[in-house]
């Protein structure tokens, strides 16, 4: 067991799998010869060689395709988007070719592809460096989209991902990179997509959140078991695939709930997750749900972002209305 | 740049020049048989995007490459495919969306792919190949392997981003791939010289430092010629090179197309000089051939691909179910269709 930051798990996760299996391969914007802006492919290069872990060009587009080429040609490739903002030049690689190839060859083929991409605010970065973007992705059909909060997840659900035989979008949260540390096995191992985590048994309320969101909800709990409530928290770890089961059992649990997501209000996440829930645990419920995003607006400039972004303050507010509703 | 030499009847080999002439025959009647299809039997649910006149560059650049090489092609592509080696009543199923299609009705005309003649998929959307052609030669050429990779696209694509990345990954990485801009002077309804500023494709290629060549893409002989030395030098390590082959589209944009929007006589005096089959067999008979063995090869061409519509026409549809399946290892959605 070591303590790690979610970057550090990350690299380590990244070089466990190369060697693991050769076929892997790391690319993208200044992954090589730098290590990764944030640090996240840092030594890779030197340990395997500019065969398997390369720069590329700034062309988001011929990043994506390029994958495509080299999956269905015999590797596999896991590539970065610098940041989440920057994949929208290749959003229709990701959600038109990676994502369908398998449906259009009749399953014959498959896009075994990981794209890591940081994403997420309160790093003073500004507008498309601090997009949230899941709900987009979410909709690309065969994609699957995975949003780990902690240094263990990180490393269970990355490993998962470079093994799946289907495309995986891996989103790291920017601002956790290093605030987020926690205890991770040396070992091998895995985690299963579509599979929440309980983060905090409690009765009274069910907070849903993810990834960058988690900390926010974390500092919320604090504040709300001071004043002798007790909450039930769930992080959903991937929305795609989404642990429905355990979603609404979470919530049949308390018959309250608040989601909280970083990314805008409309047709966010947060929406599928409320509607899943008036599907499917409707007679369970004592108050309307609700939801804590960001607002419907691009992000701001680094100097008023902390007016954007949920902050537990909204978190604890919006857990009390529910309370009393 | 580099011209190919003009063939002669005087140094043809007929076999070659025979073996051309029925791959065009066979990509002609296929693709008329097609658009019979679509038009006078209603069968093909959407369009479908013929290459008539454009036969040469498929049979030519198709007949360089080795039966293990890798191809992508574009929305009209069923030329490029058929003759890579796909079986023609695979690949009218797939047009039709019949059982029995080369992806089993899922891809259609525009995304029609056969893996197992390294056929690795045409695309319907304009240059979207190039780029996940580049990867494909990379893969290559990470894996010490020796097939090359050949990227096929119109006119129009070289107007969009993927092409300059594209490109430029590939020279960049020194890649074993052939990029074949196969310009029909036509982008959709308007003329792609109309749209394109500069010198257009192959000065593009080599703004990038790629070797190009421009072909008359309507002589086979020379497409053939050509792309062989071009295979050659990059299956034996040359790096990527660029093939501007110009021929014409004698259709509309698809077989709907009625292609009001350019000259009434263009395409008809364009038959008149310029069709790729009337010049093969113009050369074979110079080369001594008989017409009667010529027409037996268009013959036997047109009733080959009769029979192979008539045979897809009655291949029943995919179960409805196929709808939902193939978007993941972990399982369809379960919801029935509605």
């Amino acid at each position: 067991m070591t303590t790690l930051t979610m970057v550090e798990a990350i690299r380590e996760t990244l070089r466990a799998e190369m060697l693991r299996d050769e076929r892997v391969i790391l690319m993208g914007e200044d992954v090589g010869h730098l290590g990764g802006v944030f640090r996240a492919t840092d030594g890779l290069r030197q340990q395997f060689g500019a065969q398997r872990v390369f720069d590329t060009p700034l062309a988001e587009s011929v990043i994506a395709g390029s994958a495509v080429g080299l999956a269905i040609s015999g590797l596999i490739p896991v590539f970065e988007m610098q940041f989440l903002g920057f994949s929208q030049n290749a959003f229709h690689q990701i959600c038109q070719q990676i994502a369908r190839t398998r449906f259009r060859t009749r399953g014959s083929h498959t896009c075994p592809i990981t794209i890591r991409a940081p994403f997420g605010g309160n790093v003073r970065t500004p507008e498309l460096h601090s997009d949230s973007m899941e709900p987009q992705y979410a909709q690309g059909t065969g994609l699957k989209v995975v949003m780990p909060s902690t240094a263990y997840d990180a490393k269970g659900l990355l490993a998962s991902a470079i093994r799946d035989p289907d495309p995986v979008l891996f989103l790291e949260p920017l601002r956790g990179y290093r605030l987020v540390s926690d205890d991770v096995p040396d070992d091998d191992y895995t985690i299963e997509f579509g599979k929440l985590r309980v983060m905090r048994e409690g009765d009274d309320i069910t907070i849903v959140t993810w990834s960058a969101s988690v900390p926010v909800v974390e500092q919320a709990v604090e504040q709300l078991v001071a004043e002798g409530i007790n909450p039930h928290v769930v992080d959903l770890r991937t929305i795609v695939p989404l642990d429905e089961a355990g979603l609404v059992a979470a919530v049949e649990k308390t018959g309250r709930c608040v989601v909280v997501h970083e990314s805008p209000a409309a047709a966010g996440f947060g929406a599928e997750v409320i509607t899943l829930l008036q599907e499917q645990a409707f007679y369970s419920l004592q108050a309307p749900l609700k939801r804590v995003t960001a607002p419907d607006a691009p992000y701001p400039p680094p100097g008023i972002e902390g007016h954007y972004i949920p902050s537990s303050e909204l978190v604890v507010r919006a857990v009390r209305e529910t309370l009393i509703d | 740049m580099s011209k190919s030499r003009a063939t002669r009847g005087s140094n043809l080999d007929s076999d070659r020049a025979l073996s051309l002439l029925t791959m065009m025959e066979r990509i002609r009647a296929f693709e008329e048989q097609a658009c019979l299809a679509a038009e006078r039997d209603k069968l093909v649910l959407g369009a479908i995007h013929p290459s008539i006149g454009q036969e040469a560059v498929a049979a030519g650049i198709m007949q360089a490459v080795n039966p293990d090489d890798f191809l992508l092609s574009t929305h009209r592509g069923h030329g490029h495919t058929l003759a890579k080696g796909a079986e023609p009543l695979a690949m009218m199923r797939e047009l039709l969306g019949r059982a029995g299609g080369c992806c089993g009705g899922k891809g259609g005309s525009m995304h029609i792919a056969d893996f197992n003649v390294g056929m690795l998929g045409a695309n319907g959307v304009v240059s979207a190949n190039i780029t996940i052609a580049a990867g494909a030669a990379h893969s290559m050429k990470l894996q010490r392997d020796s097939r090359v990779v050949v990227c096929i696209f119109g006119d129009g694509a070289i107007n969009r981003g993927p092409f300059l990345e594209g490109l430029n990954w590939a020279k960049v990485f020194d890649l074993p791939i052939l990029f074949v801009c196969e310009d029909n002077q036509y982008s959709a309804t308007t003329r792609t010289s109309a749209m394109t500023a500069g010198d257009g494709a192959a000065a593009r290629a080599r703004a990038l430092g790629l070797v190009d060549h421009t072909v008359d893409g309507n002589q086979v002989e020379e497409v053939a010629d050509i792309a062989t030395q071009c295979i050659n030098r990059i299956r034996s390590g040359g790096g990527p090179e660029f093939l501007h082959a110009i021929t014409y589209r004698r259709t509309g944009h698809t077989s709907f197309d009625p292609a009001a929007y350019r000259p009434a006589d263009e395409a008809v005096q364009h038959e008149q000089r310029a069709d790729p089959i009337n010049r093969q067999r113009e050369l074979l008979t110079l080369a001594g051939k008989d017409k009667s063995e010529l027409d037996r090869i268009h013959t036997q061409a047109q009733q080959e691909m009769t029979d192979v519509l008539q045979q897809a026409a009655q291949s029943p549809f995919p179960d409805p179910a196929l709808a939902l399946k193939d978007v993941q290892d972990i399982g369809s959605p379960e919801q029935e269709l509605r």
